[in-house]
């Protein structure tokens, strides 16, 4: 700690250069901070999750629709308390910009779903209402939707049977509020009657998208599952029984493999971070060549000098990843609140701070090697003499 | 006086490209313990190469230097720092303070590598700082501080961890008359007051008067001695 002074004061000498530097490895942090929770969101999949409920779609693949006929039978299978189903209805209000998550769920979809927070008399309207739709709060806010107003809809996949249109005219019946903040990312949804979504919709009738089921008993949710899965085996529409993070997952990889992706662009921001920075050491050596021969003259052996050099570099890396790691902890809220819920990143927790932490030390040393080594192999003379 | 440091048959060559180049050639030199020794010579005559072999700054070719009885041409370098850091004091023509630290804190510098306390560091500096007239300037960098002024922290710090030998390359080459007639005496206090042995180069004929023996170099070779 004696030589602390000696590395501060080096890093001093050239104030904007160190806080530039210092700013882009924060940048780099923060995005490491926020892109890591995105990681995280996505791999932790919907945070509803409950391992009392289970998802069976198909095997094949998540868009291949199952028959209607499956509920039954799913139903009647040991151990399954209840059974829901629903289809993705994908649509727009007013300009392509204004994407809907929507949804045609089946009866009792809400109570097997209470984390929406439905209301007994929601739940009346919406089964008196045959073009009825349930509308999240936080939705309804930003577009000035109102329980009573027509909701026109462009579907961006099932057109009308009636009209051959794929504009679809809803009544808004009820407006929800998620009862807790870690579900406030439901109020973004849109949620319409199966039942008339099946009968008007030109794709033909009698499929759902996916069923959901809730078990009995958790425990026993790995053999209901496989005797779910036995119901439709060797049949065109074979299904496969997963826990509601692992569809939420499939659901996010149809985009592609966000963790893989999330991966890269860490990685590029951190190989830019290094070779600037690397650049920086280099550069911030290549000028005190003669106070290191100075410090040797002294008396420092060349692997102080070393070390100074370390210290120097995985200092610099240190200051500007923890400031960026510390903001990237206060936006991540900020983020989460910003986006009404629909990302829900988790808190920077310990574990993003000891990986990042580690990540630091070791670009620190990775940029601080070859300058260190330069430092420690100058003869003392020749850099004396300008050489 | 008995011999502090031993030179004996030393010769230096550096390799630059294909060639070696001989820079001093079977020099053999006794220094006393508390001599004040101006080293003279023409460029490149191998008086400033001479300094650095004695302060242990490089290593002869053939030869051998012994200081206080001690061989210094077979120390490794780590050996060889830590004997500098005990042994020997430098003044540069330039100074060489580190640029962001205070007057106070370059003069501590080399009790870095002391097993000093920080109180007993700042104390000693203080001393040293004192002992050369400028503990007005201990909080001052060395960029608000005049030629003279530096080359003074410069010799607090050569002084500050009690050397044997004080090396000076060219200490007043870059300082205006006054200045360097302060610089000079001050060298001659440490030498009459304080033993300190000093070896000086200097091109300055005026310098070199303020030192009790002065050596002559031409071409790598000891040509004159004069009392």
């Amino acid at each position: 700690m004696k030589y602390l002074h000696l590395v501060w004061a080096a890093l001093l000498r050239r104030k904007t250069r160190t806080v530039l530097t210092i700013l882009s490895v924060l940048v780099a942090f923060l995005l490491f901070g926020l892109l890591d929770g995105v990681r995280a969101a996505f791999n932790a999949g919907e945070t509803l999750a409950g391992v009392d409920r289970m998802v069976v779609s198909s095997r094949f693949s998540i868009i291949q629709p199952l028959p209607e006929s499956l509920v039954a039978r799913v139903q009647a299978v040991p151990g399954v308390r209840k059974v829901t189903w629903a289809n993705w209805f994908g649509g727009y209000y007013q300009e392509p910009k204004n994407q809907l998550i929507i949804f045609a769920v089946g009866p009792d979809y809400f109570e097997v779903y209470p984390d929406y927070g439905i209301t007994k008399p929601m739940i009346d309207a919406f089964g008196r209402t045959r073009t009825g739709v349930l509308v999240g709060a936080s939705l309804a806010k930003r577009f000035g939707w109102k329980v009573g107003d027509k909701l026109p809809v462009k579907g961006s996949i099932f057109p009308d049977k009636a009209t051959g249109e794929t504009t679809w005219i809803f009544d808004i019946v009820g407006i929800y509020e998620a009862p807790t903040a870690k579900s406030r990312a439901l109020e973004q949804q849109v949620m319409l009657r199966w039942k008339y979504f099946d009968e008007a919709n030109a794709y033909g009738s009698g499929s759902v998208g996916w069923i959901i089921v809730q078990v009995t008993n958790p425990q026993e949710s790995a053999n209901v599952a496989r005797a779910i899965d036995a119901l439709s085996v060797n049949s065109d529409h074979e299904t496969k029984t997963q826990t509601e993070r692992e569809f939420n997952l499939s659901f996010a990889k149809q985009i592609g493999d966000i963790g893989l992706i999330v991966t890269a662009i860490i990685g590029a921001v951190f190989f830019t971070l290094m070779l600037l920075t690397g650049n920086t050491m280099a550069q911030a050596v290549r000028e005190r060549i003669p106070e290191f021969a100075t410090l040797k003259t002294l008396g420092f052996t060349d692997r102080s000098v070393l070390g100074l050099v370390f210290m120097e570099s995985v200092l610099l890396i240190v200051i500007g990843g923890v400031l960026g790691l510390a903001l990237a902890s206060v936006l991540t809220p900020l983020v989460s609140a910003a986006s009404g819920g629909m990302l829900q990143l988790p808190p920077i927790g310990l574990r993003s701070w000891l990986v990042g932490l580690a990540l630091m030390v070791a670009v620190g040393a990775i940029v601080g090697v070859l300058p260190a080594l330069r430092a420690m192999r100058l003869r003392i003379v020749d850099a004396l003499a300008g050489r | 006086m008995s011999a502090l440091i031993e030179i004996r048959d030393v010769n230096k060559a550096y390799v630059r490209g294909r060639q070696s180049v001989e820079v001093l050639h079977n020099v053999t030199l006794d220094i006393a313990q508390g001599d004040f020794l101006a080293l003279m010579g023409p460029s490149g005559s191998g008086k400033t190469t001479l300094l650095n072999l004695i302060g242990g700054l490089d290593s002869p070719t053939g030869g051998s230097i012994a200081v206080g009885g001690k061989r210094i041409d077979t120390l490794g370098g780590t050996a060889l720092a830590k004997w500098r850091s005990e042994n020997v004091g430098f003044i540069f023509q330039f100074y060489n303070l580190l640029p962001m630290l205070t007057a106070q804190k370059n003069v501590e510098v080399p009790l870095l590598l002391t097993k000093l306390s920080a109180a007993e560091r700042r104390r000693n500096a203080s001393i040293a700082l004192t002992l050369v007239n400028l503990a007005d300037r201990a909080s001052h960098k060395p960029n608000e501080l005049s030629g003279g002024q530096q080359q003074r922290v410069a010799i607090a710090r050569a002084i500050v961890s009690d050397p044997t030998v004080l090396v000076c390359d060219e200490p007043t080459g870059d300082l205006d008359r006054q200045s360097a007639e302060e610089v000079l005496r001050l060298l001659q206090v440490l030498n009459r007051e304080h033993g300190k042995t000093i070896v000086m180069v200097t091109h300055d004929p005026k310098a070199a008067e303020h030192a009790t023996h002065t050596l002559h170099l031409e071409k790598g070779t000891l040509v004159e001695a004069a009392a």
